[in-house]
């Protein structure tokens, strides 16, 4: 691959780039998925190819292939000048780069037990025994076990004298029973929802997970949320738990803080963000005990990796402190326009698509309340809901509705009745103004969100929040006509 | 230009033969898919992204008595068919029977026409071309002091599956969209999009045009206060819901599994509402087959406000005893079958009338980050967004800060007073669903939030 790379970066050079990269990737990936006691999917991808990207005179081309070959690589990189050529037709000042070094270095995801090792039935074996938990409980209509696996191989070359090379591998796994009625359809999920738990690791995350000791307890709830009364509207006390607090974590703070959005770059597509630049080290975002780094060396995350996809070695970095803006998401392009170096969190989800600001792990800091039954002891009337079902924000990223799957009513420091179909609303910085407690580090959870979408053409990635359950005050719960 | 990975009809037949050749103690299905696609990205009325990509993938599906196994590659070449057709076959090995599973699809030739949703212009595009467009565009921004943003991409797919009960079809299409979001540095902004087979058919400027209007016309919003109102949803609107109503509900599996809004035979909109899927019409943006080859029926989902049919696959249409209609994704999946090229019957009113005896209501472009909040009750919660304006004795008044809705849509469509005479082809921003369709004015719908002005900061 050595040979390919050096012919593509000589290629993009004498046609006239300024700076020229290319990544080499290799992605292999298994899903499986039982339903209602059979095996609905099992199924393993292999993609690999090559991505050429070029500056020329201050302007991006970029141009991908799937075929490996000498011929193939001189037509991409003479495709991504062309492009960036074109690119020159509407233009302003000139792309520059951060002066971020050039690294010579390889890296691996630690891992005990290479889950592509495991046998099939081993696995399917662990799936069809939670399936089987959850089948036991009367009501529940539909079940689902699923687990999911990936290995990406890449390479990335520059004309700075970057050599990198990586070995990503990733991890997840979940359950889910559903229950409906004539008028009604009812969901619950362990460990969360949107396929489970995800990580950067091996086999080991998955066996920790203990699907099916936690099956026969979703699959009550799922069936005890069709006769729930319907979640109370008003303003309450809001306690979320870990792992819906990971992706109002993700929404609110995690999008805003990328800085092509704070730029404009995204505009025609998710949107900007509300988190413009004079806010920073000036806004108070939230309350003073929230505090978020953008970690890509956290153990385990789905943001973790050695190098971003410019070669920028992985870094932990404070986002938010004491409830202060005071960091972004950058990259070598968009870093030297706040004068500084990029922090590496530029992202592609494979070889045909351009880097782009990601996510890496954006977690919030544990406090100090204690245990979740600590914060519920400590809260006299409220509202406890856990496990993400939808969600929707502006293009700002400011007002926000999210929908849990399953909401108990505390009454006196107990959690008392089950509710159905809890949705909260809120604006950003008004929300995290309001968090007045947050728990301690035994209930915080590095969770990995495996399909976070941005960019055109469209890429999904794996980015991790990692939160402990919190308490708000005075939030809107209950939105909308039932 | 977007070239083709290479290969022509008699090589696309060998490859597809050889693979299936390969498997010779399963039932086989062989699907390729090739794409080659570039996108022209600007922001900042600069071009800022601009990319360009060939692949082409072959998926394998063994099926031995109920048993599947699932391989896909990137690698065309013999090892590389060898290979993936190995590692199906180890699937299938230890896989369990599933009898709900999927068999393959009988033998059924497309008759479509082979040009269809084809045009070689599109296919010819070259990145030249497309930041001429981008030109254009960011001019017409220039021309009101307008900052715009936007993409122009152009794309070539072929679609060929094979299976060894004599399944071979393949249809190839093009695809041009442009789209533009301007901004004027204070809230306001305006949006339009074109899109279509033939890139000819894009006006650049104007799509300019009509986003640095509608942006013009944003500045100074502001707020309103949520509650119900009568409004009228523009086309951009209106297809980001008929998007979502398909993830909700238009297929038999949702229907089966119980999530769907889709009461068949039930009055569950008004009698003024039809909306079918049709992927051989050449008026959307066609496809001739499906992922399991099976070549598209139209589909008559929602007459008269009656919800009449769902679309099938292979799988649900063997557990319902009917034909699959052609809407299958690439089997086994847990998703179902999916409706993507939807369509809306036109009405009699111009937009400009539609606005005539509303006394207070909101004018909505377009939604965004619109999400499923009960797909029983087909409730969707998101965010209006460049061009919300109010109306007050029948016309515009004032542009709005953005609201949030959540609404059940059958219950919205149950009170359409009006339905525009012209429809427009719209793309969705996520997914590949396309939907044409004609603006909307409805009785009644539901805002419960604004990002109002406090909450800009």
């Amino acid at each position: 691959m050595q040979e390919l790379s050096d012919l593509a970066l000589d290629v993009a050079r004498s046609e006239g780039a300024g700076y020229a990269d290319v990544r080499f990737v290799e992605q292999a990936t298994e899903s499986l998925t039982v339903k209602n006691g059979n095996l609905a999917e099992a199924s393993s991808n292999r993609s690999e190819g090559f991505g050429v990207r070029v500056l020329l005179d201050g302007a991006w081309g970029f141009a991908g292939s799937s075929r490996l070959e000498r011929a193939e690589v001189e037509r991409t990189a003479r495709e991504a000048v062309a492009i960036a050529r074109a690119s020159g037709l509407a233009t302003r000042e000139p792309i520059v780069l951060d002066d971020s070094p050039p690294a010579e270095a390889i890296y691996r995801t630690p891992y005990r037990e290479d889950p592509f090792a495991v046998p099939l039935d081993e696995k399917l074996r662990m799936l069809f025994e939670a399936d089987e938990v959850m089948a036991k409980v009367p009501g529940v209509t539909l079940r689902t076990s699923s687990m999911a696996f990936g290995r990406e191989h890449k390479t990335f070359a520059s004309t700075e004298g970057a050599r990198i090379e990586q070995e990503i591998l990733d991890s997840g796994a979940g359950i889910e029973a559903m229950a409906f009625n004539e008028s009604e359809v009812q969901r619950r999920s362990y460990p969360q929802s949107a396929g489970g738990q995800h990580v950067t690791g091996g086999f080991e995350a998955i066996r920790e997970l203990q699907l099916a000791d936690n099956a026969q307890r979703i699959a009550e709830e799922a069936v005890a949320l069709l006769d729930a009364p319907q979640c109370p509207s008003g303003q309450m006390t809001l306690i979320v738990d870990s792992p819906q607090l990971a992706l109002q974590v993700h929404e609110s703070c995690g999008h805003p803080i990328e800085l092509d959005r704070v730029l404009g770059m995204e505009a025609s597509f998710a949107g900007t963000s509300f988190l413009t630049l004079d806010k920073l080290d000036h806004l108070q975002y939230g309350s003073e005990i929230v505090n978020m780094e953008a970690d890509a060396t956290a153990p385990g995350g789905l943001g973790t990796f050695g190098f971003d996809d410019e070669g920028v070695a992985a870094q932990k970095v404070p986002i938010v402190t004491a409830g202060r803006l005071v960091g972004y998401l950058t990259s070598r392009e968009t870093a030297p326009i706040i004068g500084r170096r990029s922090m590496g969190s530029s992202r592609a989800s494979g070889w045909n698509v351009i880097p782009l600001i990601r996510m890496t792990n954006v977690n919030l800091r544990p406090g100090d309340a204690g245990t979740l039954e600590d914060l519920i002891a400590d809260t006299k009337d409220g509202l406890f809901v856990s496990t993400n079902h939808s969600w929707s924000i502006d293009d700002r990223r400011l007002n926000f509705q999210f929908g849990t799957e399953v909401g108990w009513l505390i009454k006196n420091g107990r959690r008392t009745k089950m509710v159905k179909n809890p949705t909260y609303t809120g604006i950003t910085p008004q929300f995290w103004g309001s968090c007045d407690a947050i728990c301690g580090p035994s209930e915080w959870t590095l969770w990995g969100v495996p399909n976070c979408g941005k960019g055109e053409p469209m890429q999904t990635h794996g980015v991790g929040h990692g939160a402990a359950p919190a308490r708000f005050r005075g939030v809107e719960v209950g939105v909308g006509r039932w | 230009m977007v070239e083709p990975v290479g290969l022509d009809p008699a090589g696309l037949d060998a490859l597809l033969s050889h693979a299936l050749s390969l498997a010779t103690d399963a039932e086989a299905e062989a699907i390729f898919t090739e794409r080659s696609a570039a996108l022209t990205r600007f922001a900042n009325s600069r071009i800022h992204q601009n990319v360009a990509e060939r692949d082409a993938t072959l998926r394998i599906r063994l099926v031995r008595d109920a048993r599947t196994g699932v391989a896909s590659t990137n690698r065309l070449d013999d090892e590389g068919l060898r290979e993936v057709v190995a590692r199906a076959s180890a699937t299938l090995a230890l896989a369990t029977p599933n009898p709900d599973g999927a068999p393959l699809a009988e033998a059924r030739p497309s008759t479509a026409d082979p040009g269809l949703g084809f045009v070689a212009a599109t296919a010819r595009a070259d990145p030249e071309l497309r930041a001429l467009g981008a030109r254009a565009v960011i001019a017409a921004g220039d021309a009101a002091h307008l900052e715009a943003s936007g993409a122009f991409s152009t794309e070539t797919a072929t679609l060929a599956v094979a299976n060894s009960r004599g399944m071979r079809n393949t249809h190839s299409v093009t695809q041009a969209k442009l789209l533009t979001v301007m901004m004027d540095g204070n809230g306001g902004s305006g949006y339009a999009q074109a899109t279509g087979p033939d890139i000819r058919s894009i006006d650049a400027a104007a799509v300019g045009e009509e986003a640095a209007g509608k942006a013009s016309r944003s500045h100074d919003a502001v707020d309103l206060e949520p509650g119900e109102y009568p409004v009228i949803l523009e086309e951009y609107a209106v297809a980001t819901i008929l998007e979502y109503l398909s993830w909700m509900g238009f297929s038999a599996l949702a229907v089966e599994e119980g999530r769907s809004f889709m009461d068949l035979g039930q009055q569950i909109m008004g009698p003024n509402v039809s909306i079918w899927d049709d992927g051989l019409d050449p008026t959307g943006l066609p496809t001739a087959i499906d992922f399991e080859g099976v070549p598209k029926q139209r589909v008559d989902l929602i007459s008269n406000g009656v919800a009449q049919a769902v679309v099938h696959d292979t799988a649900t249409a063997a557990r319902a005893g009917v034909e699959s209609t052609g809407h299958g994704l690439p089997a086994p999946n847990a998703f179902g079958p999916m409706a993507w090229n939807l369509f809306m019957s036109p009405g009699s009113s111009a937009k400009e009338v539609m606005l005539s005896g509303i006394e207070r209501g909101v004018w909505v472009t377009r939604f965004h980050y619109v999400n499923i909040v009960h797909p029983r009750r087909g409730i969707l919660t998101g965010m209006t967004k460049d061009g919300t304006f109010l109306i007050e004795d029948g016309r515009i008044t004032r542009p709005i800060r953005n609201l949030r809705f959540s609404q059940s849509i059958p219950e919205a469509f149950s009170t359409i007073e009006a339905i525009g005479s012209d429809t427009q082809l719209v793309a969705a921003e996520y997914s590949g669903i396309n939907a044409r369709v004609p603006a909307l004015r409805l009785a009644k719908f539901s805002f419960t939030g604004a990002t109002g002005a406090e909450a800009q900061g």
